[in-house]
């Protein structure tokens, strides 16, 4: 790699913001036409990972960067997962006991 | 030696090195490099990181508090719609607000390529344009604040809608993102002032420009997640 940076062509961030556009429009559409349950979710987050993986892929070209710095930016965002699962339950846990004392 | 002797004897300073808050500067930035990228490039990995921290917080937090309530969540769709001849279309401003940053993210890759082949004058106008787009999204934010605080009645404490914790989670998160926008466009500018008066001409080295497309592609990033989570949901 030299030291001036990256060299990709033109096209190809043009494909991208292109993608970017058509998804974006796909997630808005989601909600226009008032698709609920399961199908709205998983249609929202496919779309949402979609989007971030071609900016951090393409346009942050992580897609090129060695392994070492894609592990060490990548990896740590997993352990948010798990302060998701515990927040969720725990919420849960809060509406439940809200439901039987506050109510 | 044995486990033992250097418990008991540990081995003294390497010759050459140097004490005090020098050597505290030294021993930290003594050419160990395990990225092979420029210490910029992976500083601001870094700081992106911690930010991708800072913003889940806020997200998760905001998950907490709309599954712990009691009290219906104000709709989204409904809130956000704006009236555009008689008629409500929803979440309209905020899809404008997603296409105009994901220009942003465009032009911004543009300018970073531009860079690279050190085209100067095309990625610091690459630059200014990418900075305007921010700025006109950080105005239809300041125009989506105002017609909720004051028409809607959404307050961080209180809303007319539904759960009170509506308003709290909304203005903090758009808030901070907000406040990214804002410093990434004087961030930008700078730098375009910068690449326009020559001042990388020297070395040649525009990786600047690279850092400062990571920064700004982040505060798109970001924008998706919000998008999904907040104003979708």
């Amino acid at each position: 790699m030299s030291s001036t940076g990256q060299q990709h062509p033109i096209s190809l961030y043009l494909k991208v913001w292109g993608l970017l556009f058509v998804l974006s429009t796909l997630s808005y559409l989601v909600d226009y036409f008032h698709f609920q349950g399961y199908l709205r979710g998983g249609l929202i987050l496919s779309f949402m990972l979609l989007k971030a993986g071609l900016i951090v892929g393409v346009f942050m070209h992580m897609a090129w960067e060695r392994l070492a710095l894609i592990y060490a930016i990548l990896l740590p965002p997993l352990a948010l997962l798990a302060l998701v699962g515990l927040m969720a339950a725990e919420a849960d846990h809060t509406f439940i006991t809200r439901l039987l004392f506050f109510r | 030696m044995n486990s033992t002797v250097s418990m008991t004897h540990p081995p003294s300073t390497p010759v050459g090195a140097v004490a005090g808050w020098r050597g505290l500067v030294t021993d930290w930035s003594s050419d160990r490099e395990a990225f092979h990228v420029s210490w910029g490039k992976a500083m601001m990995w870094i700081f992106l990181l911690s930010d991708t921290f800072v913003f889940s917080c806020f997200l998760i937090g905001y998950m907490t508090v709309r599954v712990s309530t009691t009290v219906p969540w104000p709709n989204p769709s409904q809130v956000f719609a704006l009236n555009v001849g008689g008629a409500d279309v929803p979440l309209l401003l905020i899809a404008i607000m997603t296409f105009v940053l994901i220009s942003s993210s465009g032009t911004m890759a543009m300018a970073v390529n531009c860079a690279s082949r050190r085209d100067r004058i095309n990625a610091a106008a690459l630059m200014i344009a990418t900075a305007t787009l921010g700025e006109t999204f950080v105005g239809m934010q300041a125009f989506e604040w105002s017609k909720l605080i004051l028409h809607e009645g959404v307050l961080p404490w209180g809303n007319p809608m539904g759960a009170a914790q509506f308003g709290s989670a909304f203005f903090m998160i758009t808030g901070f993102h907000g406040l990214h926008v804002t410093v990434g466009v004087i961030y930008l500018l700078t730098v375009a002032t910068r690449l326009l008066r020559g001042r990388y001409e020297q070395t040649g080295n525009y990786q600047i420009v690279e850092i400062a497309g990571l920064y700004w592609h982040f505060v798109d990033l970001v924008w998706v997640f919000i998008f999904a989570l907040f104003y979708l949901w």
